[in-house]
């Protein structure tokens, strides 16, 4: 795996300038993958931060061929291509012959748990060789913090808004990288953006498979965790030693987790600074919050009993 | 970019153009970096969400201040023994 000063000698392939939130997880996370492409590296995103804020127009902060046509769609749209590529190869019509290219997409965990789920599926069941990439901020950020299928239990969205009705989200999030495994595809693995070397070679090892993989990765967002945007990569590394985020991969069907903290935190120490957290840390909802820790820790067990084995 | 003879379809025919955008008017808080204590582990180079830490020959080398946003996670990320750079004031 390269270092990060072989990493910086590669040209920058996203380029500063853009609109995303001063602070913001995501343009970290889509550097790292970018550079482990190693090569010519074809991309679309889903609607949500990332498109937007890279891509007001007339400016794109892409220095590679990029693609937006919807929400719901990025998984078919890089099919797609994916497909144009491997028939003009055939035939030879590959302008520049017959190089190898790699191809992303990137969705939030609205564009991926929820509306891009269905073009996710097929994708994934038809075989295309790519790389999905979710950058997981929990709730739909750019369109102002509604809950979405990812949104931890407990949190206070715009939509599941903690009051005296209810304490923030009812339900426990959807276990996105495991119904994704489900699909019996080469690779699929968790990752967060602190841990750089261990997200670059999970992103390496997803570039390098024949087939589709997919990675979902962490990504802190001040505006809908209500944090301070110099904390983010600090929460992203809380949300991993919490394991709240385990880091883990499941290659070619074997389950195996990357990083085990030595110390595993109170789960109280990830929820503390984000205010989206914040009423449970009234007297009052102290139970919800022993709730939550015991079904993070029932969650992480389960985990723990599958490290190694073949599901 | 010229207002007519837009291409269709809402293409944009050139790559990183968005580095002609000035966002270091966000900032509130200006990175700087004491290159004494920098070790150049370029943590803060792979951490920054603007591209915005510049990096030559596997060198941190400074800031671009026309893109920076002054989020200040360079700051809080260079290691603890080493805390090379601290976020002063931009009026300073």
């Amino acid at each position: 795996m390269a270092t990060l000063k072989e990493l910086s000698k590669q040209q920058e392939l996203l380029s500063g300038g853009h609109r995303l939130c001063s602070g913001c997880g995501i343009p970290p996370i889509v550097r790292l993958i970018l550079r482990a492409a190693n090569g010519p590296v074809v991309a679309t995103t889903a609607t949500g931060c990332l498109e937007v804020g890279t891509t007001i127009y007339p400016y794109t902060a892409w220095r590679i061929p990029w693609i937006h046509s919807a929400f719901e769609n990025a998984a078919a749209t890089i099919s797609g291509i994916e497909s144009a590529y491997r028939s003009l190869k055939k035939q030879g019509k590959l302008p520049g012959g017959d190089k190898d290219i790699k191809f992303v997409a990137f969705g939030g965990d609205g564009g991926t748990y929820d509306i891009g789920i269905q073009a996710l599926s097929g994708a994934l069941e038809r075989g295309h060789n790519f790389l999905y990439v979710c950058y997981d901020n929990g709730a739909y950020m750019n369109t102002g913090i509604q809950r979405s299928s990812a949104t931890p239990m407990l949190s206070n969205t715009t939509t599941s808004p903690a009051g005296k009705v209810i304490p923030g989200k009812q339900q426990w999030r959807k276990d996105l990288t495991r119904i994704v495994a489900a699909h019996n595809i080469p690779y699929a693995a968790q990752a967060s953006p602190h841990n750089w070397a261990d997200l670059s070679k999970k992103a390496e090892k997803a570039m390098k498979v024949n087939g589709p993989a997919f990675m979902n990765v962490m990504s802190p967002c001040p505006l809908g965790w209500y944090t301070k945007p110099e904390d983010s990569i600090k929460l992203a590394k809380l949300s991993v030693d919490t394991c709240y985020w385990p880091l883990y991969e499941i290659e070619d069907g074997v389950l195996k987790i990357t990083y085990k903290p030595k110390e595993k935190k109170p789960l109280a120490e990830w929820l503390k600074p984000q205010g989206r957290f914040k009423h449970l840390f009234k007297p009052e909802n102290a139970n919800l919050l022993e709730e939550f820790q015991k079904r993070i820790d029932m969650e992480w067990q389960r985990l723990l009993d599958l490290d190694g084995k073949r599901l | 970019m010229e207002k007519k003879g837009l291409p269709l379809g809402g293409v944009i025919p050139k790559g990183g153009t968005a580095h002609d955008y000035s966002t270091g008017g966000w900032r509130k808080l200006r990175p700087v970096i004491d290159k004494d204590k920098c070790t150049n582990c370029l943590i803060c180079w792979v951490m920054c969400p603007d591209s915005a830490v510049i990096a030559e020959d596997g060198k941190m080398i400074g800031f671009d201040l026309d893109h920076c946003k002054g989020c200040g996670i360079c700051a809080v990320e260079c290691p603890d023994k080493v805390k090379a750079i601290k976020m002063v004031e931009e009026a300073e």
